[in-house]
């Protein structure tokens, strides 16, 4: 019996608890997780538990295992100096810094930078992309497991504007999406050897967009959009199991719930997956929806967008009917996410975080905090705490 | 005393022919290939590597000599967390063996910047004493450091007043070490205006600036890319070829950019969808390895001697100075460098540039110049043929 009870706390803990953020936007990569518990909702330079120096530009999000958080950045003239941070979440102490030289092409537009992807994790190793193709993991403390110089395997798999797209980890496969102009690919590594389990050609295009995961009759399956559409592929074997062939946006990623996908696609358009190569079932398409650079959120029966003019518009999940619009500050780069306590968070551009209620009638912006800084990252969050970055600083806001 | 120790146990292994505790893993680690081959192998070394004393520190990065970017990285990570470990434990950290290693500039270029790095760690005083003796480096991040002081030491006589002279020579010494192009620009532009003194900037870079142009062929739907147009198979300058609307003769141009830039707009007004080449002819003084480095916003290939060396097939993306850094061998006496530059449909307006600017240099970024190369142009130079001669 009491076997049994340790194995219910576990299991509760595993599927409610999402005490770690374990990749761009957390769960499913798609921006909300249920179950984050004491996040602050009056945000004010009071919040601010405490803030770090980052020797370098990054704009990839903290990713947080257990009491740790680990954040990715690069330094030098040319960014060529790659950095991986490890802080305790309680008090934004240094645990560790390993540094690595990039041995791919660190050209990037002058807004974004080599530190663009967030890192990824399954709980016990850390996958650090760069835009220069160098792929690197690590154990929790820091001990280097394997390492990747993708620009050196596939010499024209780069971006000059910058590769921003992050890896995700389902199960044993870290997917990531190295798709350009030249030598455009998707490969699925091996977490244990950073060896490819698969590799597959990807539209000639540039496309900034994150992997999603979604989860179609209990079968994990990671969706890769890009301007062509979205490809459904099995983490392990690559292999194609849905494809959506209507276009979809380069730059704000989708969010999946189950087994449906919410993707910038003319507008919004909603479709349910299936893992029996049948083209997906689209449920609604709505143009007035339109994603800017933030990725959509969807959250119970809500969906969230948040236009390019910086307007928060909130839809009926079913229908793609919207509900009710309210301007926040902008402009964003990064997508908003939330937890199940009524409210989102979004940071904008020129540093100002914001909570807002969604649970009225109209959505209410709650509190707001100045950070000073340029923001461009999406904030992450876990237990007592919200995590945002800008190029010099990591702030934990929350669980003072 | 403990870099005596640390010396005899080498010398010790090295005379007597056993080998280190570490050597088997160092070894391993240096075998690490492409595409993830050898990363279990490497891990295991690494985690062998990283419970050893701070003696390993120094094979470790002696050994960097045989390493390549992958292998690099492992080292680095591996010395960096033994040095830390002995940090910690307040253990003996290799300071003399440290500085000893960085002043010898037979040791692997990255390895004496890791060793300087940690050696800050040691003693930051001692170690910013050595940073003025970094100007001729030929590890740039330590070069760098030692521009830095030259440019600070320059602006400062600049502002201080009546110290122009004094002001000139140290920028100028500055700029003849400089190789990172962000402290180029900041020197030039020093001595431009503030001292009023002039810049070959082309000649610093070793930017190739006396061409032959040839276009345009066509590049519908980007198909020219891929086709493989008369100049590829052989480069005759006297030769005329059919074209996009019509015959098409080589061209001379000449820039006169401070950065380089061959302008294909410029003798033919802006195109679209066309194919464009480039010849020049470079002597060099010996045959040698050597970077060609170009920066270019349209699709491109890049033939040396005849060989294809590289080519990507992106457009407008953006473009900066040694974007593409290309390894090459050079034969002694003429080398022949065609370029290929492809101009999309694109009609934005930030989709106009249709260029490249390309030199030669070392692994460095020091400039490598073509034993015949001619003065910097005043002014840019249309023309019809002229004789094979390049640079």
């Amino acid at each position: 019996m009491k076997v049994f009870f340790f194995g219910l706390v576990s299991l509760l803990v595993v599927e409610t608890g999402f005490s770690d953020w374990k990749n761009f936007r957390g769960p499913n990569s798609s921006g909300f997780a249920p179950g984050v518990a004491d996040l602050p909702t009056e945000l004010s330079s009071e919040s601010i538990a405490w803030k770090v120096s980052l020797p370098g530009r990054g704009l990839g999000s903290a990713i947080i295992v257990g009491d740790k958080v680990f954040i990715t950045a690069a330094s030098g003239p040319d960014q060529k100096r790659l950095h991986i941070f490890c802080f305790a979440a309680k008090d934004g102490a240094p645990l560790w810094e390993r540094q690595f030289w990039a041995t791919g092409r660190t050209m990037t537009q002058s807004k974004t930078c080599v530190a663009a992807p967030t890192p990824a994790t399954d709980g016990e190793s850390i996958f650090a992309l760069f835009s220069s193709n160098d792929l690197i993991c690590l154990d929790l403390e820091g001990n280097l497991k394997w390492l990747r110089a993708l620009t050196l395997d596939y010499p024209n798999a780069s971006n000059s504007l910058g590769l921003a797209s992050s890896p995700v980890v389902v199960g044993d496969a870290l997917i990531a999406q190295i798709e350009n102009d030249s030598e455009s690919f998707a490969a699925g590594f091996d977490i244990g050897t950073g060896m490819n389990l698969w590799k597959m050609d990807r539209p000639k295009s540039t496309n900034w967009t994150t992997p999603t995961v979604l989860e179609i009759e209990g079968q994990k399956v990671v969706a890769l959009q890009s301007s062509k559409g979205v490809l459904g592929v099995l983490p392990k074997t690559g292999s194609e199991v849905f494809k959506y062939g209507s276009g979809a946006s380069t730059i704000p990623s989708s969010a999946a719930v189950g087994d449906k996908l919410y993707i910038p696609s003319n507008g919004l358009t909603v479709i349910k997956a299936t893992t029996s190569g049948d083209e997906p079932k689209k449920l609604w398409s709505e143009s007035a929806q339109r994603p800017g650079t933030a990725s959509p959120l969807v959250i119970g029966e809500k969906v969230f967008v948040i236009n390019n003019a910086g307007v928060l518009n909130c839809a009926d999940i079913k229908t793609g009917e919207r509900l009710w619009r309210t301007r926040l500050k902008g402009p964003f780069s990064g997508s908003p996410v939330a937890t199940d306590n009524g409210n989102l968070y979004i940071f904008s551009e020129t540093g100002v975080g914001q909570c807002v209620d969604i649970t009225g009638e109209e959505g209410k912006v709650v509190s707001e905090v100045e950070l000073g800084e340029t923001i461009l990252g999406t904030a992450s969050l876990s237990n007592g705490g919200i995590y945002i970055r800008s190029d010099k600083t990591l702030w934990k806001l929350g669980g003072k | 005393m403990k870099s005596l120790t640390v010396f005899s146990l080498l010398l010790s292994f090295s005379l007597t022919g056993f080998s280190a505790p570490w050597d088997a893993a160092i070894s391993t680690i240096q075998k690490v290939g492409p595409e993830g081959k050898g990363n279990a192998e490497a891990a295991r070394a690494h985690a062998e590597l990283t419970a050893q004393s701070s003696d390993v520190i120094l094979p470790i990065l002696t050994a960097m000599k045989d390493t390549g970017p992958i292998a690099d990285n492992w080292m680095r990570s591996a010395a960096e967390i033994v040095f830390e470990q002995a940090k910690e434990k307040k253990t003996d950290l290799p300071g003399a063996d440290l500085k000893k290693f960085v002043r010898n500039t037979e040791n692997a270029p990255r390895a004496r910047e890791l060793a300087f790095e940690l050696y800050e760690k040691v003693d930051a005083k001692d170690a910013a004493s050595l940073v003025p003796g970094f100007s001729s480096d030929p590890n740039n991040a330590l070069r760098r450091r030692a521009v830095t002081l030259l440019i600070d030491q320059g602006k400062k006589l600049t502002t201080d007043g009546g110290k122009e002279e004094a002001a000139t020579e140290v920028m100028i010494e500055a700029l003849g070490a400089a190789r990172d192009i962000d402290q180029i620009k900041s020197i030039a532009e020093h001595l431009q205006k503030e001292l009023n003194r002039e810049v070959d900037l082309p000649t610093h870079f070793g930017f190739l600036m006396r061409w032959h142009l040839l276009a345009p062929f066509t590049n519908i739907d980007r198909a020219g890319f891929d086709e493989a147009f008369p100049p590829e198979k052989e480069v005759d300058l006297k030769a005329s070829h059919s074209g996009k609307d019509g015959d098409i003769k080589w061209q001379e141009f000449a820039s006169s950019d401070d950065y380089g830039m061959i302008d294909f707009n410029k003798p033919y007004s802006p195109l679209k969808e066309v194919t464009g080449f480039a010849y020049t002819e470079f002597n060099s003084g010996e045959a040698r390895k050597a970077e060609i480095r170009l920066g270019c916003k349209n699709a491109w290939k890049v033939w040396l001697n005849g060989k294809l060396i590289f080519g990507r097939d992106e457009y407008h993306r953006g473009m900066r100075i040694d974007q593409y850094i290309l390894p090459v061998d050079l034969e002694k006496g003429k080398n022949t460098i065609l370029i290929k530059a492809c101009q999309d449909a694109q009609e934005q307006d930030w989709t106009v540039q249709w260029e490249f600017q390309m030199r030669i240099c070392d692994e460095t970024g020091t400039a490598i110049l073509s034993t015949d190369r001619l003065s910097t142009p005043k002014a840019e130079v249309k023309t019809g043929r002229r004789s094979g001669k390049g640079e």
